[in-house]
C-alpha cells in the first residue's frame, strides 16, 4: 500500500478515528491550559490533491501561525496545528497576560514565540500520546517548530514526503473552535495529520484492519 | 505548469521551499509558469508521476509546451523566485529542499541555454508571485516585505 490505490472507506473510518481521539485530549489539553471551553468538530479524512489541502486551511495566501512537527518512531508524518493570526494572538494573548502581542508585529516578541512552541507542544504532545495509547505504536514527536506566514508555504513542507508517491495526501484534519456556533468562535483552528505514506500500512495493521 | 499570453497575467500564491519558474518570451508576450516541488524526478518513488512538480522534467515539459506556441527556444528568459527554507529542520528527504530546489532549477535552466534574467530566492519567507508578460515583470509578494518586482 505504497500508494492512495487501496484506501477504502473503512481505512478512513480508522483514520477518523485516530483523529477524533488524537484532538479530543489535545482539545482538552487547551481547555485546561485557557481556562475554558474549547469545541472539537468530528474529523474529516480526505484524500485531497495539494491545492485542495490549501483550500481546508483558508487558501494558499491565508496568513496563519502554523506549528509543525515531524513524527518518528513506528509510523512516520508530519503535523501541524495551524491558526489564523487573529486567533493565534487571541490564544497567546491569554497565555501570557499581555494584550498588546501582536503576531503580525515585525519582529515578533520573543515571549509570544516561545508561548505559541510550547502550545504547540503541548498540544502535538497530548494528540500523539492518545494515538499512541490506542495503536499500541511507539511515536514520538520532534521539537515543534514555528512559522508565521502564508498557509501554502508553510503546509508545503509537509507535502514532501508524500509528494515522492504522489500528488494527492490523506489528510486528518481536525478544526476547533471556541464556541459552538461557528459564525460567533473566535478561534478557527485546525490540527493536520499527514503521515507518511509507508506508514498507512503500520496503523492499519496495529488496528487490525489490515 | 500552465502559460499566459497578454493581456493575461500568470500566478501562484504561497510558494514555501517550491520554486516559481517563469520561461517568457519578451516579444511574442508570452509567458509560462512552473511550480517546482522537488529537485530530481529520480526522487520519485511511483509510476506516472506529475512531470510538472520535478525541476528537471518541469522544466523541460514547460519548453516544449512554448515550443508548441510557436517560441523558439533560443529567445526564452527565465525569472525565479521561492526556495525558502520555511523550517529549520526535517528528514534527509525534506532538510535544505528550498536551496536544493534552486540548485536544481539553475542547473538544468544552464543545461537548457536558458538565461536567469532575475531572481528572489530562498530566506525563509513564503512567497506569491505573479508575472505579466506584457512587461516582462514578476512581482513578489511577502508577508513581511510587501511587494516588489524584478
Amino acid at each position: 500500500m505504497s500508494s492512495d490505490q487501496h484506501i477504502s472507506d473503512m481505512h478512513l473510518d480508522v483514520l477518523k478515528e485516530i483523529g477524533n481521539i488524537g484532538a479530543a485530549h489535545a482539545a482538552t489539553a487547551l481547555s485546561q491550559l485557557l481556562g475554558r471551553k474549547i469545541d472539537m468538530l468530528v474529523p474529516d479524512v480526505k484524500l485531497v490533491s495539494f491545492d485542495e489541502m490549501f483550500e481546508l486551511a483558508g487558501g494558499a495566501e491565508k496568513i496563519v501561525a502554523g506549528i509543525f512537527l515531524r513524527i518518528q518512531g513506528d509510523l512516520s508524518g508530519s503535523m501541524f496545528f495551524v491558526l489564523p493570526v487573529d486567533s493565534a494572538n487571541h490564544f497567546i494573548r491569554k497565555l501570557i497576560h499581555d494584550d498588546t502581542f501582536d503576531f503580525h508585529a515585525n519582529p515578533i516578541a520573543a515571549m509570544g514565540i516561545s508561548a505559541m512552541q510550547e502550545l504547540g507542544n503541548i498540544l502535538s504532545g497530548s494528540y500523539l500520546s492518545a494515538l499512541s495509547d490506542f495503536t499500541g505504536l511507539h511515536i514520538h514527536p520532534t521539537v515543534p517548530s514555528l512559522s508565521v506566514d502564508m498557509v501554502g508555504a508553510i503546509v508545503s513542507f509537509g507535502l514532501i514526503e508524500v509528494s515522492h508517491y504522489s500528488d494527492d495526501v490523506i489528510v486528518i484534519d481536525t478544526r476547533i473552535n471556541d464556541d459552538a456556533d461557528e459564525k460567533t468562535s473566535t478561534v478557527d483552528g485546525h490540527f493536520f495529520l499527514l503521515p507518511d505514506p509507508e506508514s498507512y500500512v503500520t496503523i492499519f495493521r496495529s488496528l487490525g484492519v489490515l | 505548469m500552465n502559460i499566459a499570453k497578454t493581456p493575461h497575467t500568470i500566478r501562484t500564491s504561497g510558494l514555501g521551499s517550491c520554486v516559481g519558474v517563469v520561461l517568457y518570451d519578451e516579444t511574442k508576450k508570452i509567458a509560462g509558469l512552473l511550480h517546482v516541488m522537488l529537485p530530481d524526478s529520480t526522487l520519485g518513488k511511483a509510476e506516472n508521476l506529475n512531470v510538472a512538480k520535478f525541476a528537471d522534467t518541469g522544466i523541460y515539459a514547460l519548453m516544449e509546451r512554448l515550443k508548441a506556441e510557436g517560441v523558439r527556444p533560443l529567445s526564452l528568459k527565465a525569472k525565479i523566485a521561492g526556495g525558502a527554507q520555511m523550517f529549520q529542520f526535517g528528514t534527509s528527504d525534506t532538510i535544505r529542499i528550498g536551496p536544493r530546489n534552486i540548485e536544481a532549477v539553475k542547473s538544468e535552466l544552464n543545461r537548457l541555454s536558458i538565461p536567469i534574467v532575475a531572481e528572489d530566492t530562498g530566506g525563509s519567507s513564503g512567497r506569491t508571485i505573479e508575472f505579466d508578460p506584457s512587461t516582462s515583470t514578476l512581482s513578489i509578494r511577502t508577508v513581511n516585505a510587501g511587494t516588489k518586482d524584478i
